[in-house]
């Protein structure tokens, strides 16, 4: 039994240096078993001292007092990477535990050729992995490590899961500490903890199975180094950093590799570039126009702001909410309104030009083509509007409300309705297709490589043909969604109301990763460069990068956010229900 | 319809009809190919120049039994439907090769039973789509039918014919979309007008899995002996995993679908000269059954051939 303590070494009166004291009290009622172990602990203090090696803690002192024995160690800054395991959301990315598997490997080898016996660490696993607060790895807890004398069979010592075969028939030299490695980087890589898993059992679990992001070539040496029998492991741990660094150089690792912990630690610290206050909620999207920021809010008004300061350029008052996001055309901002009107105003002055009567509120945001203005209401019409004169086209009746935005693509139009259809129609109004979804299709359709791709409220995440409507696939999220589809490298984003920002392959319909947010996910991912940006409830803004679902940063706001960023010139735009409009470096 | 549909595919006296299609045959310098003539295709083809208002689906297919072999162990589906006219007409086509193994012919068995309770499943569910009005799109996604028919197939091999498997590459094409399903190592290419070919299935087979592994290099894995052994075959182990997808039909090009008669001795630049070269798709599959049996034929030979037109 054992404690560690953070203390201040007195010594040095004027400076604070920290170092770990670490307590061990005595129970043991027998005398014989008392005096073990206080040998023991005498050992790895003995053992400690002997080592030098920047993975390896410095031992200033040790000494024992009554029924307790004190080691004082140097202090890691840092955590281990069982938490850094356990607080990544999402895998922790390869090149990172690459880098720090050759740091192991180091170490291991330094402790292996140890003199004038080997040094077996015999303990390899998360929670005895310190990484530092410049992102190097420390080996921690000598308590069990023992030096080696051959043949000697000792008892067995170590940790369920990540212990080799041969540790639990007592025997145990630097090739156990090899398979350790491979179960700790198993572990590190995949998230599944071996401790809850049958022992042995990586080879049925490969981890590239379970998170599809590892490369081949790490893989093979995960799988080499997890051997059942220890000759066909890596022969000694500069083999397997041999092998390591050429999954390193293979994959690109190696210029990266001097980089530290990953900066999802920052997040907090972030100060805008610049805010904006409205006097209502805001629960749109942005649209940006040659250096003007247009947003709607539910003061009613539609604010016209200079997108490099966050300057008030102009507003346009109508008589509700406005959720739908702006259009800008021929120098003309077009939106609409819970006030059941379809505004034209002027993008210079924020006069009106026309507004169009709906016999609902307009939710859904309009898109152009073909001299036609398109968008959807809660009337349950799809309309279509002369760009210029203001008059209706056409109208398309469906059996519900329609909030979803209509996607423009192939000379045919997409939308959804609160009723779960999925229509495509031309540009004359006649159907095309209809899909039909279990509940209400919110989100705006998307459109690639002949597919059409949304989420709905039923909980799927659907691909269409876009030719006929046919199901390609379906991808069930956790909860229903209102999110819209961002797309970026055949790989698809979108929120769910179950709190996670899931990415999905488009071509197999396979989750790659997911990320958990602390409240509903109703603002539609954005991909700039290579991060995805997305709102959520929980009022953060968080940037992930987008082929590992990693957390760059987050940005947190007074209140939810329901609307999607617009990213542009590394500038990242959005609004927020705490009533004001944010600007961030991307 | 639905009777000849029952005939093609039906599993009622699948025994009788096994024996029948794969009675070993003895002219093995015929490659058969699908019936149409040249003159057809290329009448479309020089159409093709023309605006083509309606897409056109068309393919043809070959066999051989090799040189080598006694008994032909692949099978083989291609069926192409165009129905156009009132709405507009969506090409609609099944394509699958399989090619079987295990003793006592139970390789013909597997091969056989997996291209027809693949094929019968698959257009059961569209035959109500292509042959009734007014049309209704399905619920289920055709990823989740093709992986129920690779379920059905895998379950039947395991049942009837204990022991074998058989790979499968099957194709369903439905307007611009192919949706795959495959194990083993037939092999499903894209094949794209400026002579890319893009090999769009993964193999299940050992030497793959140790060449992914970096346990064997390009060169190594060429003469590994162990080259036929599968990891994943249709009819083996309990839980099968078929790779499913969905690619876009490559534009102005072909989709070939071949076993590894054909992938195995011939390389991917004769595939592509012989299929550009030839004046009709059923000439290059012509060609390329001819080349594999020139090479020494060493293995029952498939392939299947699709382009799209318009």
């Amino acid at each position: 039994m054992g404690s560690v303590y953070r203390a201040r070494d007195l010594h040095f009166p004027n400076v604070v240096k920290l170092v770990a004291v670490k307590e061990m009290i005595n129970t043991a009622p027998d005398l014989l078993v008392r005096q073990t172990i206080v040998q023991n602990f005498e050992r790895e203090a003995n053992m400690l001292a002997t080592l030098n090696h920047p993975s390896i803690p410095r031992i200033y002192d040790y000494f024992t007092q009554d029924d307790r024995s004190y080691l004082v160690l140097e202090f890691i800054h840092g955590k281990d990477l069982e938490a850094v395991i356990s607080d990544t959301n999402g895998f922790l990315p390869e090149d990172q535990v690459v880098s720090w598997a050759i740091q192991l490997c180091d170490v291991l080898s330094y402790l292996h050729s140890h003199k004038p016996d080997p040094v077996i660490f015999r303990d390899m696993k998360p929670s005895n992995v310190m990484i530092n607060h410049n992102g190097d790895v420390v080996l921690v807890d000598f308590g069990i490590a023992k030096t080696f004398q051959s043949g000697q069979k000792g008892t067995m010592i170590g940790t369920e899961g990540y212990s080799p075969p041969e540790q639990y028939r007592g025997e145990a030299g630097p090739l156990a500490d090899i398979y350790s490695l491979g179960a700790t980087l198993h572990h590190a890589i995949t998230r599944r903890d071996p401790r809850l898993e049958p022992p042995f059992s990586f080879a049925e679990r490969p981890a590239r199975r379970i998170n599809p992001n590892v490369s081949n070539e790490f893989e093979a040496v995960i799988n080499v180094a997890l051997q059942y029998n220890p000759s066909d492991r890596f022969p000694n741990a500069d083999a397997m950093k041999e092998a390591l660094m050429n999954v390193a150089r293979k994959t690109g690792t190696l210029s990266k590799i001097a980089s530290a912990l990953p900066a999802a630690a920052s997040g907090t610290g972030i100060k805008p570039l610049w805010a904006f206050k409205c006097e209502d909620e805001i629960r749109g999207t942005p649209a940006l126009h040659q250096g003007t920021l247009l947003i709607g809010c539910y003061d009613n008004n539609l604010y016209a702001l200079n997108a490099a300061d966050g300057q008030f350029q102009w507003k346009y008052a109508t008589e509700g909410g406005i959720v739908s996001r702006p259009l800008v055309y021929d120098n003309n901002v077009i939106f609409g309104s819970e006030d059941k009107r379809l505004h034209v105003v002027g993008l210079r002055a924020g006069k009106v030009v026309w507004t169009y009567y709906t016999d609902g509120k307009i939710y859904s945001s309009p898109r152009i083509a073909d001299g036609h203005i398109f968008f959807g209401s809660e009337d349950q019409d799809l309309h279509a509007v002369n760009v210029n004169s203001g008059r209706s086209i056409w109208k398309y009746s469906t059996d519900g409300p329609i909030y979803s935005t209509p996607l423009i693509a192939n000379e045919m139009i997409f939308f959804g309705n609160e009723a779960g259809g999925l229509y495509a129609i031309d540009f004359r109004g006649s159907q095309k297709w209809r899909f039909q979804a279990k509940r209400a299709i919110t989100s705006s359709p998307v459109y690639s490589g002949q597919t059409v791709y949304f989420s709905s409220v039923d909980g799927n995440l659907y691909a269409l043909d876009a030719a006929n409507g046919w199901p390609i696939w379906k991808f069930r999220l956790g909860k229903g969604s209102i999110s819209t589809v961002a797309i970026a490298d055949n790989l698809l984003f979108v929120g769910a109301a179950d709190g996670f920002i899931y990415c999905v392959d488009a071509r197999t319909a396979k989750e790659v990763w997911r990320f958990r947010t602390d409240n509903q996910v109703s603002s539609s991912p954005y991909v700039y460069k290579d991060s995805v940006y997305c709102g959520s409830v929980d009022g953060c803004m968080y940037c992930l990068e987008y082929r590992t679902g990693r957390l760059r940063w987050k940005f947190e706001t007074k209140a939810a956010i329901t609307g999607s960023p617009v990213v542009f010139d590394d500038i990242v735009y959005f609004g927020s229900t705490d009533h004001h409009v944010y600007a961030l470096f991307a | 319809m639905a009777d000849f549909f029952q005939k093609l595919f039906g599993s009622k006296n699948k025994k009788e009809k096994n024996r029948e299609q794969t009675a070993p045959r003895r002219a093995v310098d015929l490659a058969v190919t699908a019936p149409l003539s040249d003159q057809q295709i290329n009448s479309i083809l020089m159409n093709q120049y023309l605006k083509y208002e309606m897409k056109q689906l068309v393919a043809a297919a070959g066999q051989s039994v090799g040189k080598q072999r006694e008994h032909n162990e692949d099978s083989l589906l291609a069926l192409t439907t165009t129905i156009a006219g009132g709405a507009d007409g969506v090409p609609f086509g099944l394509y699958i090769v399989a090619d079987g193994m295990g003793g006592h012919q139970f390789g013909e068995v597997a091969s056989n039973a997996a291209v027809r309770i693949m094929g019968g499943n698959i257009l059961r569910k569209f035959h109500s789509y292509l042959f009734n009005l007014p049309t209704q799109v399905l619920q289920e996604s055709l990823q989740e039918v093709m992986e129920a028919s690779v379920m059905e197939a895998h379950q039947y091999v395991q049942r009837e014919a204990p022991g074998s498997g058989t790979t499968v590459t099957a194709a369903l094409v439905l307007g611009q979309q192919v949706t795959i399903a495959h194990v083993g190592d037939s092999r499903a290419y894209s094949i794209f007008p400026d002579g890319r070919i893009e090999l769009i299935t993964r193999d299940h087979s050992l030497v793959k899995r140790l060449e992914e592994l970096g346990h064997l290099s390009k060169d190594e894995a060429a003469s590994f002996p162990h080259r036929n052994v599968l990891i994943r075959a249709l009819g083996q182990g309990e839980a099968l995993e078929a790779d499913i997808f969905t690619v876009p039909f490559p534009q102005g090009g072909y989709l070939l679908l071949c076993s590894d008669g054909l992938w195995g001795v011939v390389n991917e630049k004769d595939l592509y000269r012989f299929i550009s070269e030839a004046p009709s798709l059923h000439r290059a599959c012509q060609s390329m059954v001819e080349a594999a049996n020139a090479a020494g034929g060493p293995d029952n030979i498939s392939v299947v051939l699709m382009q799209m037109i318009g």
